[in-house]
């Protein structure tokens, strides 16, 4: 099993979690997914790869390293990413009952093992 | 010296760049040790700035020395770090009715009961401080009150007044740390750190330009509802992310040593006070 699909694994084990990506920031693009029936890959890549980066910038010109993660809350639930290396970012999307907290932790450990 | 006095000296020995300062401070305070105590928390804040704990110890020492104006600093300090720190609050409103000004008082234990409804102490003092005569001004020039700033004005100043000073003046820590931006990036108040002044502030308004509404698409496309926050992690930093308006986004900024809840609810906080401000500008 390659690190993307054991990152995406640990992911959507946790309760709650809807489904996982792994996303080109650069691009936007759908590196690998493990999504439920009803999310579109494609959107969560796409605005969250641009959500990411925009927030990336904003701490850069706060003088502040890049994020470690990035919390998005909503009504109905929330889109969580965790940035890791050569440009990847694991995405989550995940009910408004889910473990946020162990959620949290999963991604940060599986994102820094992403190549 | 006692055994635990004597342990923790030895293991600020073995590891100074430990937060055993902190214990050893207290307990050298709680033994009336306080020049000593006072050296190990100024050891301790120059070496953990960033940390409300040691600030909140500094301000305990020196309240014991004597030193009101500079336990005000140091609690001061320690809000600016962590705005919902109730010991920092309750200090700070001793303070103020040693000072002689009970409106003051009040008005910080009423705060410090906001963050924490669960402390049935905070309650307590506030119903003993309301029937409490003041006390008699301690005797000028040996120890005269500090002259503490005017923390009540902001709360009962009329809306008018209000806005003459800074728009989150009413939350502790200020203007610093928080940004209100509008639509097109401009910064409409607060202040954030940098070494250029105010234009670490402009450049971080000019890139939230439009992040509310990419926030909103995200949120909407992915069945999320309507967006409430954005909370992001730096080393540097706990940021949130919040909407006070349709048209605004809120930034509030602290050390990363604060939980990140509690920098949503100073967020959240800044978003009302934002939001009152908005509609009373028009």
């Amino acid at each position: 099993m390659t690190a993307t699909q054991t990152a995406l694994d640990r992911v959507t084990r946790v309760p709650g979690v809807r489904g996982a990506l792994v996303v080109a920031a650069a691009d936007g693009l759908v590196v690998a997914e493990q999504l439920m029936d009803g999310v579109d890959g494609q959107a969560a890549a796409a605005l969250t790869g641009s959500l990411v980066g925009r927030l990336a910038r904003t701490a850069e010109s706060a003088g502040l390293r890049p994020p470690a993660f990035v919390h998005l809350r909503g009504d109905s639930g929330s889109v969580l990413a965790a940035p890791g290396p050569d440009d990847l970012v694991l995405v989550a999307v995940v009910g408004p009952d889910a473990n946020l907290g162990l959620a949290r932790l999963e991604m940060i450990e599986a994102a820094g093992r992403l190549a | 010296m006692t055994d635990d006095i004597r342990a923790l000296t030895a293991r600020m020995a073995d590891e100074p760049g430990s937060l055993a300062f902190l214990e050893l401070a207290e307990a050298l305070r709680r033994r009336g040790q306080l020049d000593a105590a006072y050296k190990v928390a100024r050891g301790g804040v120059s070496r953990y700035p960033g940390l409300a704990d040691a600030h909140d110890l500094m301000a305990r020492v020196l309240s014991d020395q004597g030193d009101l104006a500079g336990a005000f600093d140091a609690w001061s300090s320690a809000l600016q770090l962590d705005p919902m720190r109730t010991s920092a609050l309750k200090g700070i409103a001793f303070l103020y009715f040693r000072a002689g000004d009970r409106d003051a008082a009040l008005t910080h234990l009423e705060r410090a009961l906001e963050v924490d409804p669960d402390d049935p102490a905070i309650a307590k003092a506030i119903s003993r401080l309301a029937a409490a005569p003041l006390p008699t001004p301690p005797p000028p020039v040996e120890s005269a009150p500090p002259e503490l700033p005017p923390a009540s004005a902001a709360a009962t100043a009329p809306p008018g007044a209000r806005r003459r000073h800074g728009l989150f003046e009413e939350l502790d820590g200020g203007e610093q740390g928080l940004l209100l931006v509008d639509g097109n990036g401009l910064r409409l108040g607060g202040r954030l750190a940098g070494e250029d002044g105010d234009a670490a502030g402009d450049r971080v308004a000019a890139q939230l330009a439009g992040v509310s509404r990419e926030a909103a698409r995200a949120s909407r496309l992915l069945g999320l509802g309507s967006w409430h926050s954005i909370a992001v992690e730096s080393p540097d930093a706990h940021l949130v992310l919040a909407q006070p308006t349709p048209d605004t986004v809120l930034l509030a900024s602290r050390d990363p040593s604060l939980p990140m809840g509690r920098v949503t609810l100073l967020a959240e906080r800044a978003a009302r006070a934002a939001r009152a401000w908005l509609e009373a500008e028009g």
